[in-house]
């Protein structure tokens, strides 16, 4: 008796001393004592935090969970963090090479380098911790904040990021600038780390800007939560190549609401890389809110072990003469799972949209699964939508050809999975993103 | 020394079913030999054999190269030991461009010791010999940019055989029916186009129902194939003679390997 009675006065000196476990209200609080926002950001925030109390867990009764299972996700193992992790910032893949106009790194979303040139900062362009610059610059920001490109009260997960959010990126490029040289953000989880990052990016009428953003884990083996919103604003005319690349560790789970706005003759290339993650529920939207807008969408996603990756796109002509492309492409391997559900939706004033989706997938192991789900949604009349999705393997016939050529086995399965990547590589513009996707996928691809 | 690819008493089963029933075959570097047979008489069977494919499976006899036996090989190393094989119907890798597929190729061949991801061969030097190649085979070099096989027509398939073939100058050559398909104009060029590609320092296994491959590349012998064996051997007059009364005569000459033909080809029927 005196020995439980100890051990549960062990418990309590523990729990008064380190961080309290999981978003309770106690850490929302301390949490939002440490940082000085405008009222209409904590209102933003404290109405989030309502909305996550609220709302449970989705369940996979809902349609769009019904692939994918997260009772092994326990919250509670999760907090806020306030201080940064001391950690070895590990290497990015997309910026080898680059001359870049600026660069942030950050650890568990908190801000810990920044750089902007000086030449981009004297044009207006601001670049770097949405914290920061929203503390600094909160009344431009404030009405691009409070659209909402990512509905904070969708679902657990889009409420958590907005109540929540910390460090996080802003790129503002003013009308007319135009910045040549790509920047960079590189996000890193620590070992059981909490990733709330929140993107915003704005380029106004007539702007063009290239962003390489890109995620990794401190360790191969180490765990954690990253729970992101991402929101791109491309005004008239402007145009934004956009490349998000999640390499986390297969150890991280990784949730995120992702959401572009493309204006009258807007141009948004936005490639997605997906690599990493043990679980990964990810909303990518882009609407086509003006008329001649355009939206390029490339994915390109290589699973391995027991990753399971749910991707559900959606591209949204709301004005006509809109044109929206998106080609998702995935390799699996082993008993790893894609799940990519793609919605059009064409209002009724998109005339004249032009809207295709295309997801193919390359089975590299009888044990792996794909699904494929496309769809439509189309409520103007005077429109051209085409999907389409495939799922083949490689070929045995294909691997004998190639060593009749003096390749081995391996290096056949190589350049045949290289091949299948092809196309979707040959409509990324960025030469480095293509090689460092191009040699991350190489070095997954095993012995068949 | 003569190099020597030489095939003994070679007996192989496709899903196992026997197809070749005890193959002799020995052919000398810089010798030409054409190997004629009806449809199913084993012919392409031989090929994928003497090449390494998994699903062709040696039951009995033995392939050497040299004196080496080479039937434990897989299709890597007889590669790049110098065996070749034109195929009859290539295979599609769609997004690989054939000159990147060829530059790997072709620095595996030559170095066959070399590893993977070691260097390949020099671009600029690769880029102008294969340069010199195309336009030796009158192709545009345009051609080489298309992905491999991808879209290809039946002629641009053989052609881009061809040209492997002379990248990879190998020493010994089958060319699985690399006619077929391919109008007169065609079979000439291409006809042309293996002689003009030192077919003389090959030696090279032809594969056949016609003789106008034959007509720049004249047989040092002619084989006959009939229920998977290799059933008379004789010189072009052979060649010549199947081509224009067909095989009423061989048949009737080795009643037992048309029965053979006859099981086999009834056996295909029922596969389909």
């Amino acid at each position: 008796m005196n020995h439980v009675n100890a051990t549960g006065s062990d418990i309590r000196f523990m729990s008064s001393t380190l961080a309290p476990a999981g978003f309770t209200q106690e850490t929302f609080d301390a949490f939002m004592a440490t940082r000085e926002e405008p009222s209409w950001l904590v209102d933003l925030r404290q109405s989030a935090w309502s909305r996550f109390n609220e709302l449970a867990m989705p369940s996979g009764r809902e349609e769009e969970w019904m692939r994918t299972d997260i009772r092994m996700l326990k919250l509670s193992q999760y907090s806020l963090s306030t201080e940064v992790a001391a950690i070895e910032t590990p290497q990015g893949l997309l910026a080898e090479g680059v001359e870049l106009g600026g660069r942030t790194v950050s650890v568990d979303s908190h801000t810990t380098e920044s750089e902007l040139a000086d030449r981009l900062a004297d044009q207006g362009v601001l670049f770097g911790s949405l914290d920061t610059l929203v503390a600094e610059h909160g009344d431009k920001l404030r009405p691009y904040i409070e659209r909402k490109l990512v509905d904070p009260l969708y679902d657990k997960f889009s409420a958590l990021n907005s109540a929540c959010w910390s460090g996080g990126n802003l790129l503002f490029v003013p009308q007319g600038v135009q910045v040549e040289e790509p920047l960079h953000c590189l996000s890193v989880l620590s070992d059981g780390g909490v990733d709330l990052g929140k993107t915003l990016v704005i380029l106004e009428q007539g702007a063009e800007a290239t962003l390489l953003a890109e995620t990794a884990s401190v360790g191969a083996e180490s765990g954690g939560l990253h729970c992101g919103s991402i929101e791109l604003i491309v005004e008239r005319g402007a145009r934004l190549r956009y490349v998000n690349l999640q390499n986390w560790s297969h150890r991280v789970w990784h949730f995120a609401h992702q959401m572009g706005h493309v204006g009258a003759g807007g141009k948004l290339q936005w490639t997605i890389g997906a690599l990493g993650s043990r679980l990964a529920k990810v909303n990518q939207r882009v609407a086509l809110t003006g008329s001649d807008a355009e939206a390029q969408v490339n994915g390109v996603m290589f699973t391995q072990g027991k990753q399971h990756l749910c991707y559900n796109t959606h591209q949204h002509h709301q004005a006509p003469y809109c044109q929206s492309d998106l080609l998702y492409k995935s390799a699996l391997q082993d008993h790893s799972r894609t799940v990519w559900r793609g919605m059009i939706k064409v209002d009724n004033a998109a005339q004249r949209t032009n809207a295709y989706q295309r997801n193919d997938n390359l089975m590299l192991a009888p044990t792996a699964r794909a699904d494929s789900i496309p769809g439509l949604e189309i409520e103007a009349d005077d429109v051209r939508c085409t999907h389409g999705s495939t799922s083949g393997r490689v070929d045995d016939e294909q691997l004998f050809y190639a060593m009749t050529r003096g390749y081995t086995r391996q290096e056949a399965v190589r350049m045949i999975v290289t091949g299948f990547f092809q196309q979707v590589f040959d409509r990324i513009t960025i030469e480095s993103v293509r090689e460092a996707l191009g040699e991350a996928i190489g070095q997954r691809v095993q012995q068949l | 020394m003569a190099e020597t690819l030489k095939i003994t008493d070679l007996h192989v089963a496709v899903e196992g079913k026997p197809i070749l029933r005890g193959v002799n075959l020995t052919i000398n570097r810089g010798e030409t030999h054409a190997l004629m047979g009806p449809n199913g008489s084993g012919k392409s069977t031989l090929g994928f054999a003497v090449m390494g494919h998994p699903g062709y499976e040696i039951t009995s006899g033995s392939i050497s190269l040299n004196g080496e036996e080479i039937a434990e090989w897989d299709a890597t190393q007889r590669s790049r030991a110098g065996i070749f094989m034109a195929f009859q119907r290539p295979m599609a890798i769609p997004g690989v461009k054939l000159a990147d597929f060829l530059r790997h190729a072709t620095t595996n061949v030559r170095n066959p010791e070399r590893r993977e991801g070691a260097e390949l061969i020099p671009m600029r030097q690769f880029r102008k010999e294969l340069t010199e190649k195309m336009e030796h085979l009158r192709m545009d070099t345009e051609f080489a940019r298309r992905y491999v096989n991808d879209g290809f027509s039946g002629g641009e398939m053989k052609r881009a055989e061809i040209l492997q073939m002379a990248m990879l100058r190998p020493k010994f050559a089958i060319l699985d029916e690399t006619d077929s398909g391919l109008d007169v104009d065609a079979v000439k060029l291409a006809s042309e186009s293996i002689a003009e590609i030192g077919g003389d320092q090959m030696g090279i296994l032809i594969i056949t129902h016609h003789d106008k491959l034959l007509e720049r590349n004249a047989p040092d012998f002619t084989h006959v194939m009939l229920g998977g064996r290799i059933v008379e051997t004789g010189g072009i007059e052979l060649a010549t003679e199947l081509y224009t009364e067909g095989y009423d005569r061989i048949r009737a000459a080795y009643p037992e390997a048309a029965e053979a033909e006859q099981e086999m080809v009834g056996k295909e029927v029922e596969a389909v």
